[in-house]
């Protein structure tokens, strides 16, 4: 009974982990329909500025993070100031090659820095809570709540101010948007910032309990994706809901089936979805 | 020749196309109109087959239509040009034409890889259709040159020119006079004329009411799905239905 | 003068020049190295042609393509290091294995659009390198695929000398462009062009999507299986990182620098960068410090490579040679001009 409760934690901190990634990738996509696939580059570079303002810097953990989301929101902007807006006319494909050349070149120029090691990140949260006989580290209890309280902090966000209404109102209706006045290079700049923010907030809580490399992004991004094709692209619940399954399937899965296959899962039910339901899981009519 | 019966498209709950019964008739301009977002493009796409109709009939000179996919429905005969229309611009006007005519074709890879005479036979036909189709829209002078490098009006010919190259029966056009000044719309409309008088069937949406009276044999009035009228320009401009849709709140009506 | 130069390199005669300079270069090549060296971007070309058809022609962008090379590579080597298979018929073996798998994979991704085929293809080329990773029943896993026959030539020649087996390469490479220049030209490649421009407008033509998306895939997936298996017979010793997603983008950097869509572009685009990767030692590692931006850079001022843009630049002069007044004679408006060339 207790390894199933341990179980049931693993999925919720994976899924926490992979929600708040695919929450940043699902909003680009919703308002500018890029498939970004830098967005684990974002998130490398996220965990990499952390792990330089606590141990050079030597930062406390919590201002790491706060400094490291800043870096990064200002570098997804810069990339869609640069990148994608000057190709918002252009065929589809480019911008996919376009965000390709990014996550290349992040790669490149951490690993410049950092090589291609291996590091560990310390965290403040190293204790263990004992919940008659579950185990529960605080950083993986720390990691669910953090999630939880971004998703709500986002949706708070959104709902009530005005600058998340115009946000929501642009992922909507584009044209309608632009018609009633929307800014939509502040709601693009400003859509890109909070993906950017949102990943290395969580590449922060995760890396403690993972590891520090340049590829990192790789299987993050590549699973975050499965998300939000199982969510429905451009939908923040489903890229929750999605987020939780994924995690879920990975823990149990990787428990019971086999730790060896345990990242192919999430592909493999992509492929068995897909095959089925080309549209996705949750979407609504075809894009 | 071209008859659709109780015709109805659902997405999600709206209904997009609502029971909408008509018939076009062979060798007449049949009009298409009605405020922005009355169902017309999705009305096009369930003809074409891009959509599959919840509901309803669609026969072809007799031959039920309904579910057949798209290719397959432009093979039958459907041509169709759309609001803009995506070319390969760094290619010459005849090159991006030549395909317009794969569709009465048959070579396969095996032909390529052993360049087969029925392939040379076939890539001949389609070159000549190309031209054929070209001198039709009168813009032979331009074969030559990059689709990046003719005007708005040519790229509109050209998009007529790939429809024709198919060898249709009817022409379904999607505002093809949007975004050309009104001699050139004046030119489209005789060209529209010249494929009534070659035998061709045309459909077409509009919102340009000077030439929609000036061209249209008979015209189809949607609204919010449904059909609210049709008949001739004058039946239509005067029935109090249509100008009720249109006064009540679209922009259109004045253009 | 330029056009001069630019209206030699259209010559016919420019191809059997290069020809002729693929021919004598193990006789000018300083060392062996430089002959392998070449051969191994010979290998990369076929493969890049591959993507070249789905991606180029078709317009659907492949991040399997690395993953297909692989399969290409490991069927050849398992067939010949494990399974007493010998060279050629292995060699049959991991064409018709990338064929069937490209087929297969086509028709589940193929249903999906844009976007939704990239994440795809991204997740069954990581597939692809997991299970070669993981499945070591099958892989040898991390440990990889030793002692891998080589082609054996009938007694005539010995492929395991760099200096046949360059010539064996070249032989497949001049056969693979040779095929893409005759597909390019047909209605099957204009076929391919039409759904580039827009599934919408290609079906209304009476396209049949499917049909042709799925034979460029399986013909992209058999040209990345025909590299991969040269790759694997010329090394002889393969590991799951030949599935490394970074393979696919190297191509796709390849293809793009040459010039998509083009014919000679994947060869120029691959010479080109592999020759200047080998002589910047430094760049090896780093290479994607200078590749990323060079990418951004491309699709957003030359989204048609050096050759797509040569070519152009010759249309235009050539049709500013044309008389004035055969050229045309419709009024253009300057206003008019502007909008089509934003």
């Amino acid at each position: 009974m207790n390894l199933f409760l341990q179980q049931i934690m693993n999925g919720l901190t994976l899924g926490s982990i992979y929600g708040l990634v695919a929450l940043g990738l699902t909003l680009v996509y919703g308002i500018l329909h890029i498939p970004n696939f830098a967005h684990g580059a974002l998130y490398m570079v996220g965990a990499f500025m952390s792990y330089f303002l606590m141990v050079d810097v030597g930062v406390h953990y919590w201002f790491a993070m706060a400094g490291s989301a800043a870096i990064v929101a200002v570098l997804a902007i810069i990339c869609e100031r640069l990148v994608f807006h000057p190709l918002r006319h252009s065929p589809p494909i480019h911008d996919k090659i376009a965000a390709i050349g990014i996550l290349l070149f992040l790669e490149a120029v951490v690993q410049m820095f950092w090589g291609a090691d291996f590091r560990r990140m310390s965290s403040p949260f190293t204790g263990i809570l004992n919940f008659d006989g579950l185990i529960i580290p605080e950083q993986r209890l720390l990691i669910i709540i953090g999630a939880l309280t971004l998703v709500a902090g986002l949706q708070i966000f959104l709902r009530k101010t005005m600058t998340g209404a115009t946000i929501i109102a642009m992922a909507q209706n584009r044209e309608g948007a632009f018609l009633v006045g929307i800014d939509a290079n502040r709601v693009a700049m400003m859509t890109f910032g909070i993906s950017g923010a949102l990943a290395a907030i969580a590449a922060t809580l995760y890396a403690p309990i993972n590891l520090v490399y340049p590829a990192m992004g790789h299987l993050v991004i590549m699973k975050a994706f499965v998300i939000i094709i199982l969510g429905g692209m451009g939908s923040i619940p489903g890229a929750i809901v999605g987020g939780m399954i994924i995690g879920f399937a990975e823990a149990f899965g990787g428990f019971y089936i086999s730790t060896a296959y345990k990242d192919i899962i999430a592909f493999g039910l992509l492929v068995v979805i897909l095959s089925i339901r080309p549209q996705g899981l949750f979407a609504k009519g075809a894009h | 020749m071209l008859k659709v019966d109780n015709l109805t498209k659902m997405f999600g709950g709206l209904a997009a196309v609502s029971n909408v019964s008509v018939e076009f008739e062979a060798n007449k301009v049949n009009a298409i109109i009605g405020p922005n977002g009355a169902g017309k493009s999705t009305f096009f796409n369930l003809i074409a087959g891009a959509h599959k109709p919840t509901s309803g009939t669609i026969l072809l000179d007799g031959k039920d239509v309904t579910n057949l996919p798209c290719d397959q429905i432009a093979r039958l005969g459907v041509g169709r040009t759309f609001q803009t229309t995506n070319l390969f611009e760094q290619a010459t006007v005849l090159d991006n034409l030549i395909v317009g005519h794969r569709l009465r074709t048959r070579s396969g890879l095996w032909d390529v890889l052993v360049n087969s005479r029925r392939l040379q036979a076939e890539e001949r036909a389609c070159r000549e259709k190309a031209r054929e189709a070209l001198d039709f829209v009168g813009l032979s002078h331009v074969e030559n040159r990059f689709i990046a490098d003719i005007t708005q009006e040519e790229r509109k010919r050209v998009a007529f020119a790939l429809a024709l190259a198919t060898d249709p029966k009817i022409l379904l056009l999607d505002e093809p006079a949007a975004g050309v000044n009104p001699e050139e719309t004046e030119g489209l409309a005789d060209l529209m004329r010249k494929m009534i008088n070659h035998g061709l069937t045309v459909c077409l949406i509009e919102h340009k009411m000077g030439m929609i009276m000036g061209i249209a044999d008979k015209i189809m009035v949607l609204d919010h799905g449904e059909k609210i009228a049709e008949g001739t320009p004058e039946q239509v401009s005067n029935d109090a239905a249509v100008i009720e849709a249109y006064l009540g709140g679209d922009e259109d009506a004045a253009a | 003068m330029l056009l001069k130069i630019a209206a030699l390199l259209m010559k016919p005669g420019a191809k059997m020049a290069m020809l002729a300079f693929a021919l004598v270069f193990p006789f000018l090549a300083a060392n062996e190295y430089q002959v392998y060296v070449m051969a191994t971007a010979f290998i990369w070309a076929i493969a890049v042609y591959g993507l070249n058809i789905i991606t180029g022609y078709c317009g659907q962008l492949n991040l399997a393509h690395g993953g297909f090379f692989a399969i290409g590579a490991y069927t050849l080597g398992l067939l010949t290091a494990d399974y007493g298979w010998s060279f050629w018929p292995a060699f049959v073996g991991a064409l018709v294995m990338t064929a069937v798998l490209g087929f297969l994979v086509g028709v589940v991704s193929l249903r999906l659009k844009e976007h939704y085929f990239a994440i795809f293809t991204l997740c069954v080329g990581f597939i692809i390198y997991l299970l070669l990773d993981k499945w070591e029943e099958l892989t040898h896993g991390a440990i990889g695929v030793r002692d891998i026959a080589a082609p054996y030539g009938f007694g005539l020649v010995d492929f395991t000398d760099t200096t046949p087996f360059y010539y064996l390469v070249l032989g497949f490479l001049v056969l693979a462009m040779w095929f893409i220049s005759r597909l390019s030209k047909s209605l099957l490649g204009r076929t391919f062009i039409a759904i580039r421009n827009g599934d919408e407008l290609a079906e209304s033509l009476g396209i049949n999507l499917m049909r042709n998306k799925v034979l460029a895939f399986v013909l992209s997936t058999t040209y990345a299986g025909l590299a991969g298996a040269l790759y694997a017979g010329m090394v002889r010793f393969i590991g799951p990182e030949e599935a490394n997603i970074n393979h696919t983008f190297d191509m796709i950097t390849y293809l793009l620098v040459g010039g998509i869509g083009t014919l000679s572009g994947p060869l120029l685009g691959t010479l080109g960068l592999v020759w200047i990767t080998q002589s910047l030692q430094f760049l090896e590692e780093y290479r994607m410090i200078i590749f990323g931006p060079l990418l951004v850079v491309l699709v957003i001022f030359f989204p048609r490579g050096i050759v797509g843009s040569f070519l152009t630049w010759i249309h235009r002069k050539s049709q500013a040679l044309v008389p004035e007044g055969k050229r045309k004679d419709s009024k253009v408006t300057p206003t008019k001009e502007a909008e089509n060339n934003a």
